[in-house]
Order: C-alpha cells, then sequence, then structure tokens
C-alpha cells in the first residue's frame, strides 16, 4: 500500500493557561492518503484548529507540542521528514510552511493584510520558495488569480483586500496557499464566514483544484453537510480525541460513535417533520420556562407589525480624494407582514439589505419611503410618527438580537449589569424587584444564577448568545429582532439557541423576526420566508411551499446551493457554475427586472408571492 | 487629489486666521500694553526723553487705535502707519523689549528651536522603534519587564530635574560645560565648520532630556499597538506562507501599528516646541521657548504673536503632512470610504 502522504501519531499538544494547564489534543492518530480530501469535523474547542497549527508548527506561545509524530512523505522530496521533530523556526520548516504545505484560514478579511496588495501578497509566497523574480512572480500570479476565477487578474494584482467581496477574498487566498503547488493544503473551515451560494462556488473550486494538482487536503469544519459534499475521509474529534474515523460512506451511512450520532441530529435538515425538535448534543434544561406565561396585555387584531414600501437609498463615495458619489439601492419598496405569535424568516446573502431593513424597523435608521406599522392591540400606528411616551413603549416592544455574541456584550460590565440595564433605562421596578427578574430571565433562558457576579469573557459562545437572548427578553417585549443569531455559533450550541428561540416563543407569545443566509435554519424556525435579493423582496411564502415549490430563479439558486448532510443529494456544482441570479438582469423572463424597475408581487397560490418584472405582471392581468 | 488639497490649503488658511485673532486678542486681553507700562514707569522716574521716543513708538505702530484695527494692521490687510507692512507682506513687527525687529530677535533661535526638536523626533523613534519590537515580540519576558521598569522611570522623571542632574555631573566628571547650544566663543560669530562641530556635541545631552520622557510614552504606546497587531490572523497567515518571524514582523503588524504614530506628527511638533520650555531655560538654549515665556510676561505683543503665529502654522503644516502621509501608506484610507 502506498505511504500516507501525511501521517500524525499519538499527537498530543499541551496549552499552559493561567488556569492550569490543559491538553488540547490528546493523543491524535490519523493519515491523510495522497490526493484525498480529509474533513477532521468537531465543535469548537475540539482541538481541530490546534492540530492544523501543529501540522504547521504556528502554534500560539502557551501551547506547545509535547509528543507523537507528524511524518510527512512529500512525493517530490527524499526522505520522509518528522514535523514534530524539526525546529518551529529551522529553515526546512521554513521551506516546508507555505511551500509544500499551504494553509487557509476563516475570516478571508483579517487574513489578508489591508495595507497590501493582493498581488503583492500573493507573489510574495512564491518569491519566498520558488527564488524567482519580480516579474516572474507577478506573471505567475496573474495565471493563478485567473485560474481561481479571478475576472480581471491584470487588475486584481493592485487591488486591496477590502475592495474585494468575501468571496473574492477566499478566492485570493486559496491563490496564496496554491501559488506554490503545494502537496497538502490545510484549510480552516474555509467557508464558515460565507453565504451559501458563494460556499458552494469555493467549495467547487477546491475539489477542481485538487483534481488538477493531485494535492490532497485537509478540511476542518464544523459543518456536516460541507463534508458530506467533498470529503473523503472523515475524522471526529471531541475533546482532542479521535471519537470515530472512515470513509465518507461509513460516517454517513452507519454513524457508530454517540457523539457522532448526537453531532448529526443536531442538524437542521429540509426533510423535519412539522413538529420535530433538534436535539442538542447538550440539552439546557429551564426549571421555568414550562410554567411562564405571556403577560396579560392586549393582543392586536391584524398582523403586530406590517412594512410598507420601505425603500432606502446609500450614497457612497467613491473615494477619499475625488468628489464622485454613487447611489445605491440598499431596499426597494420592502413590504413584510409578521402575524402576532408567529416567525418571519428573512433570508438572502450579505448585502442584500436585510440588516437594513431591520435597523428601520428598529427605528434605528430612517428610511427614503414607506412605513412600518405597529400594532400593540390599540389599534395600527406608523412607528415613525412615535415620539415621547409612545415611542418609549415601542422600543419596550421590539428587542433586538445580536449576530455576535462576543461584540455585543459589554465586556466591563457583569451579567447582573448587563440584564438590568434595560431595565434601568426604562426605570422599571425596585432594585429588589429588577434582582428577582434577572434571575428568572437567567432561568428562562438555561443559565446558572450563579453567573450574576461573572463577567461575558467567562461564557461560552452559546452561553453568550442566550445571554443576550436574556437581555433582550427583560423588557417583556412583543416582538423580537433576530439577525443572524445563530450564524456564529457551532451546530450543536445553534441547536440549543434556535430550540430556546421556539420554547421562548410558545411560553411568551413571541413574534420574531429572523434573519439569516442559512435556509435550513430558517426553515426550521420560520412560519413564514422572505426571500431577499439586492433590496428586493423576490418571493415570499409559508415555509412548506417555499420549499416545495420554489419558483423565482434566485429562490432556486439558493436552495441548491445549500449542502445536505445526506450524501445521497450531493451539491450539483456543474448547476451552481452556471445559475446564481444574484443580480436582477441575470434573472429569465418574466423575472427579469430592468434598472430603475421594481417589478411587481404577484400571488401565485394562497400567501405565495413571487416577483415579475412589471411588464409582465401588466399582462398577466 | 487636487481638489482635495485644494480644499485642504483653504480650511488651513481659514484656521490660521482664526487662530491668528484668537493669540492677538489674548495676548491684549491684560490691561494696557509693554509700552504704557513702560510710559507710566518713565514718568514716575521723570525721564521725558524717553518718554518721548516711546510715545514715537505708540503713534508708529498704532498702538493708540482700538484693537481690531491694531489685530487688522499687524496681520497685514489693513494699512497701518506705514501702509501694508504686516504678517502676510513678512514684516514680523518690532520687539519693545528687546527694541529690534522681531526678525533678528527670533532669527537664528527660530532654526535652532527647529534643528533641537527635529533631533529630539528622530532620537525618540531610532531609540524607541527597536526597544518596542524587542518587548512586544517577548512579551513578559526579562528584556521586556526592564524596557518596562526603564520607561517607567523615563515618564516619572521631571526632565528640568535631569537636565539639572546632568549639568551638575558632566561638570564635574567630564569637565563639559553643557549650557548653550555652542560654546561662548562662537556666540554671534558667522557659521564655520567649528562652531557646527560644538553645536553638534553640544546637542546630545538637550536631545536626551528633551526625548526621554517622550521615547518611554512611545515604547510604551508602540508595544500596546504591536501586541494587538501581533494578535490579528494576517500575521499568521505570513506565517504559514513561510515568511521567517522578523520578516514577517516587519512587514505586517510592524507597518500596521505605524499609523496612530503617523497621524500624530501634527501634534507633535508644538508640543515638543512647549514642552521643551523649561529644559531651554534651565540649559540656557537659544530655543524659541524662553524668549516667548519672555515675551508672553512683558507683554512684548507682536513678539509673543510671532512665535504663536509659527507655531500655529507649524500644527497646521504638520497635520495635513501626516493626513497625506496616512493616505499615502494606507491605502484603506486613500481608496477606501465606500465602507
Amino acid at each position: 500500500m502506498e505511504k500516507p502522504l501525511l501521517s500524525i501519531r499519538q499527537l498530543t499538544v499541551d496549552f499552559k493557561a493561567d488556569s492550569g494547564d490543559f491538553r488540547a489534543v490528546d493523543g491524535l492518530s490519523f493519515d491523510i492518503p495522497k490526493g484525498k480530501t480529509v474533513a477532521l469535523v468537531g465543535e469548537s474547542g475540539s482541538g481541530k484548529s490546534v492540530t492544523a497549527q501543529a501540522i504547521l508548527q504556528i502554534l500560539p506561545k502557551k501551547a506547545h507540542l509535547s509528543g507523537g509524530s507528524i511524518v510527512f512523505n512529500d512525493p517530490a522530496g527524499t526522505a520522509p521528514l518528522d514535523i514534530a521533530e524539526i525546529g518551529a523556526e529551522s529553515d526546512a520548516m521554513h521551506a516546508l510552511r507555505g511551500g509544500r504545505i499551504a494553509m487557509i484560514f476563516q475570516e478571508p478579511m483579517t487574513s489578508l493584510s489591508p495595507l497590501h496588495t493582493i498581488g503583492d501578497q500573493i507573489g510574495e509566497a512564491l518569491v519566498i520558495h520558488a527564488r524567482v523574480g519580480r516579474a516572474e512572480a507577478g506573471k505567475r500570479t496573474m495565471e493563478v488569480l485567473a485560474r481561481v476565477g479571478f475576472p480581471d487578474p491584470r487588475r486584481a494584482l493592485r487591488t486591496y483586500p477590502f475592495e474585494l467581496s468575501g468571496g473574492l477574498r477566499q478566492r485570493a487566498m486559496i491563490a496564496m496557499a496554491l501559488i506554490t503547488r503545494p502537496a497538502l493544503l490545510i484549510a480552516d473551515e474555509p467557508t464558515t464566514a460565507l453565504d451559501v451560494t458563494t460556499q458552494a462556488q469555493i467549495l467547487d473550486l477546491i475539489k477542481e483544484l485538487q483534481a488538477e494538482t493531485g494535492m490532497s487536503v485537509l478540511l476542518i469544519t464544523h459543518d456536516l453537510g460541507v463534508v458530506a459534499n467533498v470529503a473523503d475521509e472523515v475524522v471526529v474529534m471531541y475533546r482532542g480525541r479521535v471519537m470515530e474515523a472512515g470513509s465518507r460512506e461509513d460516517i454517513f451511512r452507519n454513524p457508530q460513535h454517540p457523539y457522532l450520532q448526537a453531532l448529526m441530529r443536531a442538524v437542521p435538515r429540509f426533510d423535519m417533520g412539522e413538529d420535530e425538535r433538534l436535539r442538542p448534543i447538550r440539552e439546557v434544561k429551564s426549571a421555568t420556562l414550562a410554567r411562564v406565561h405571556a403577560p396579560e396585555r392586549p393582543e392586536p387584531k391584524g398582523p403586530i407589525l406590517k412594512a410598507e414600501g420601505l425603500t432606502k437609498c446609500f450614497t457612497l463615495r467613491s473615494g477619499w480624494f475625488s468628489g464622485k458619489t454613487r447611489t445605491i439601492h440598499a431596499v426597494n419598496d420592502v413590504n413584510l407582514t409578521l402575524p402576532a405569535g408567529r416567525t418571519l424568516g428573512l433570508v438572502g446573502e450579505s448585502g442584500c439589505g436585510k440588516t437594513t431593513v431591520s435597523k428601520m424597523i428598529m427605528r434605528a435608521m430612517q428610511p427614503d419611503a414607506g412605513q412600518v406599522i405597529f400594532d400593540d392591540g390599540t389599534g395600527p400606528r406608523n412607528v415613525f410618527e412615535l415620539d415621547g411616551d409612545a415611542l418609549t413603549a415601542y422600543r419596550r416592544s421590539v428587542q433586538f438580537i445580536f449576530q455576535d455574541p462576543f461584540s455585543s456584550l459589554n465586556p466591563r460590565m457583569t451579567v447582573y449589569e448587563i440584564l438590568t440595564e434595560p431595565l434601568r433605562i426604562h426605570n422599571i421596578g425596585t432594585p429588589d424587584q429588577r434582582y428577582e427578574r434577572v434571575k428568572q430571565l437567567l432561568d428562562m433562558v438555561g443559565l446558572d444564577q450563579r453567573s450574576l457576579r461573572r463577567y461575558p469573557h467567562s461564557f461560552s459562545g452559546g452561553q453568550r448568545q442566550r445571554l443576550g437572548i436574556a437581555r433582550a427578553l427583560a423588557l417583556e417585549p412583543r416582538v423580537l429582532l433576530c439577525d443572524e443569531p445563530v450564524s456564529a455559533l457551532d451546530v450543536s450550541v445553534q441547536a440549543q439557541v434556535l430550540n430556546l428561540l421556539k420554547d421562548l416563543q410558545s411560553a411568551l407569545g413571541l413574534s420574531y423576526i429572523f434573519v439569516s443566509h442559512n435556509l435550513a435554519v430558517v426553515d426550521y424556525i420560520a412560519d413564514t420566508i422572505a426571500v431577499m435579493c439586492r433590496g428586493y423582496i423576490v418571493e415570499e411564502a409559508p415555509k412548506t411551499s417555499l420549499f416545495r415549490n420554489p419558483v423565482h430563479p434566485y429562490t432556486q439558486a439558493l436552495l441548491a446551493a445549500v449542502p445536505d448532510p445526506d450524501i445521497d443529494h450531493p451539491l450539483d456544482f456543474d448547476k451552481l457554475r452556471t445559475d446564481r441570479f444574484s443580480h436582477p438582469s441575470e434573472w429569465p423572463e418574466p423575472f427579469r427586472l430592468v434598472e430603475g424597475e421594481a417589478g411587481l408581487m404577484k400571488e401565485i397560490e394562497p400567501g405565495h408571492r413571487v416577483r415579475l418584472g412589471s411588464h409582465r405582471a401588466l399582462e398577466a392581468a | 487629489m487636487i481638489r482635495f488639497l485644494l480644499r485642504r490649503l483653504v480650511t488651513m488658511c481659514v484656521t490660521l486666521l482664526i487662530i491668528s485673532a484668537l493669540v492677538f486678542f489674548i495676548i491684549k486681553l491684560p490691561p494696557g500694553d509693554f509700552l504704557t507700562n513702560q510710559i507710566a514707569e518713565l514718568r514716575a522716574q521723570g525721564e521725558s526723553a524717553s518718554i518721548a521716543k516711546a510715545e514715537f513708538l505708540i503713534q508708529q505702530y498704532g498702538l493708540d487705535e482700538p484693537a481690531w484695527q491694531q489685530y487688522l494692521v499687524w496681520i497685514g490687510v489693513m494699512p497701518g502707519p506705514n501702509g501694508f507692512s504686516g504678517l502676510l507682506q513678512g514684516d514680523w513687527g518690532w520687539s519693545f523689549e528687546f527694541d529690534r525687529p522681531v526678525a533678528e530677535v527670533v532669527g537664528d533661535a527660530l532654526w535652532l528651536t527647529l534643528l533641537v526638536n527635529l533631533a529630539v523626533v528622530i532620537f525618540i523613534h531610532v531609540v524607541s522603534i527597536p526597544i518596542a519590537i524587542y518587548s512586544a515580540t517577548r512579551q513578559y519576558s526579562v528584556g521586556d519587564y526592564i524596557a518596562t521598569f526603564i520607561g517607567y522611570i523615563g515618564l516619572a522623571t521631571p526632565s528640568f530635574l535631569l537636565a539639572l542632574i546632568l549639568l551638575y555631573y558632566m561638570n564635574r566628571w567630564f569637565g563639559v560645560s553643557i549650557g548653550g547650544l555652542y560654546d561662548a566663543q562662537y556666540a554671534g560669530e558667522p557659521w564655520t565648520w567649528d562652531k557646527t562641530k560644538s553645536l553638534l556635541s553640544h546637542l546630545i545631552v538637550p536631545t536626551l532630556v528633551i526625548g526621554l520622557s517622550g521615547t518611554a510614552a512611545m515604547i510604551r504606546r508602540m508595544r500596546a499597538n504591536l501586541l494587538d497587531e501581533l494578535g490579528k490572523q494576517y500575521y499568521v497567515t505570513a506565517k504559514a506562507k513561510g515568511l521567517p518571524p522578523g520578516k514577517a514582523l516587519l512587514k505586517y503588524p510592524f507597518r500596521m501599528s505605524l499609523n496612530p504614530f503617523i497621524a500624530d506628527i501634527g501634534n507633535l511638533l508644538p508640543h515638543l516646541i512647549s514642552g521643551s520650555v523649561l529644559v531651554s531655560l534651565v540649559l540656557s538654549l537659544p530655543t524659541v521657548g524662553p524668549i516667548l515665556l519672555g515675551a508672553l510676561k512683558s507683554q512684548d505683543q507682536f513678539l509673543a504673536g510671532f512665535i504663536l503665529m509659527f507655531v500655529a502654522v507649524l500644527t497646521v503644516i504638520g497635520m495635513m503632512v501626516s493626513d497625506l502621509l496616512l493616505a499615502l501608506l494606507d491605502p484603506r484610507i486613500r481608496l477606501g470610504g465606500s465602507r
């Protein structure tokens, strides 16, 4: 049998921390065969990234490799080399790093230096390893940029990372890793920060390049959908140990280890039953949630919240020194209806205007046209005309849950201060009553009451997101705006938070607007789904009919790009390559919108509406 | 680009105009002026000849006119007794205290001040940047602690005290007099090679004394900035590319951590001039600091006004330079704006 490209045996990595030593990787062993993709799967903290850093010897200062071997059989080199034996800053390691083993990272924005051009950063890798001149490096950089799909590689050489979209930045990272033709590519969550459609393209690109160059890929991810689509072999890690390893077939058809089975149950799928619940790996228990009731208050007769004809334009200055400006329509004639006690899902790629819509609903931003109607049971009123006490009451009724649980909590405030702040601002209750309320809130979200005196940094991502939810609930709101609340979380934690949101909704009678780019998540939690693209709502329907019968080409493309954790439903990369439909002018008739045209929404079945080009809609009428 | 420059130039002029008005009226705020005070003194002594001269000067410089008229004449947009002759025309006015034109009084001092301060700025950067890089890359090592400790001492030592101590011991141990910027024999002499050599050797101690606290502060800030940048993902990327640590450090995190310092250039120049007054007094450096102090005390309005305007011009130009440098070095500023 051919020797594997990389074989890791009994790898152990220890961290020195203030709270004592801690073993991040504990006796890990696995092989990466030549030309194959091995997926390393696990939750955050399972030691996947540390393993990758150990292979490249770029471990953080506090970590050190305390045992085991990492044998690299370079097909181009001579003798097998044990990476664990050589020094991190030795010449051999410098030559290996970036030359024979390259790595791409999760966040393409922060992984590239904002001060250097793409061409400089990519060409640098070649200059270090191949000893080529500047002109030659420029030429090769252009070739590799063209290969990874840059539309204008000559121009791309001189562009800076911040001028590119997330997808192009990740392509630039891939170009940087591949310009030296490495034998092994380590991809650490390469698509987690990207939209589904972009994710599908990047995965496709990695697969293609692998077929071309015959390199091996170590794919680190927590997304089982991605694994099912691109991996040949799968290694499941938990707390630094291998739980289960095997071929993709074995892992998905016949998962043995309870941890792996639990991980698979935690992923939301499209074919879930109406009342089927996700089962997180660790269930969060709340003693009081089952007993709490919605506060007694008048209920609205119609929808609780309505957006009518919301429109917002932004004016961009195209540079510091030029006076040129450009207007973009971030939100175009958006109409939304949120019935009381239900969930409205808002789906779309980044930059489609979902966050702008939620900000306008919060009245954190003034629309150019349109109104938001809120009905608290006393009759519908336009939110933008509220002032004084009525506005304060509206602020109480509508609360926000943020995407990033790390930056949305003030690190200098204790949990108690964070949770009582809304009460203090609105002058509710005596200190004793507030204390009782905070204890109740903590229990509702399944956190221990002893955590009141702790600071946010001592909580995990999922716990912090639950703190964010508790803070939003403090004022007994009627509507919660959730802006990508689970996209920064692991699958298992994601399942916890989604279940919590569902339970809170049924217990407290809350209405949600749930903004996300993950269709499976929206499918799990929402009742009605609106799909947004370039500021337009292109399709809106109850979730069953949207997923059963997606009509708009953009919705179809979005659905087709979601990787399913089921190896019988692989992504159709060929179709994804050709049809993206992310711009109105690419849509086929009758959906095409010409410049400056808004089109019309047409109802095709009860509650299911699709945007058509306006002349088509007129013809139909 | 050109539009931007023009816009900046116009705002600079407006800023300077406002500053000049403020400077002038604040100097004028206390009752009386240098000459009326002097006349009162002379009257008491009964010296009529000097009184006549003082009264002639009052006429000459229009000190009997209302303040706003004096201001307009001073900046040179209104004809005075000698026609249009003010800052705009290059006439910096008359120093009553020294009884000489301001240009003569300030003359050499101006350029020596710039020289000393330039030396200080260079000293600060040359010394603090390597130390900062050392202590940031070896955080919590012995060397880092030593650098930090010395830095704190540097911050906590009053510079005039250090000047006094050095003055005493340099003389006692080496027999060197370090007062002044050149040996006494060269005062008033034309610039020769020997005078320049003397100047350079005298520059060492003032540079050290004035620059010490700045160096300490800079080490602390640079270290903190670098530590922030060292944790960033792009530095890991650079290392994963195979760059040796030293090269990777200089090309990426170091470059990023420079931004706040470039933005600071505008503040640095005036701060150094006003900040070094005490040291200049102690070391009897012929810089503008002590002259300014004297002029303000005796209400020598044209002299004080000119020096303050000079500092203002330096500040405004420094700001402009730092803005341009930032745009040059940081593409996000040059090309950004859309996000």
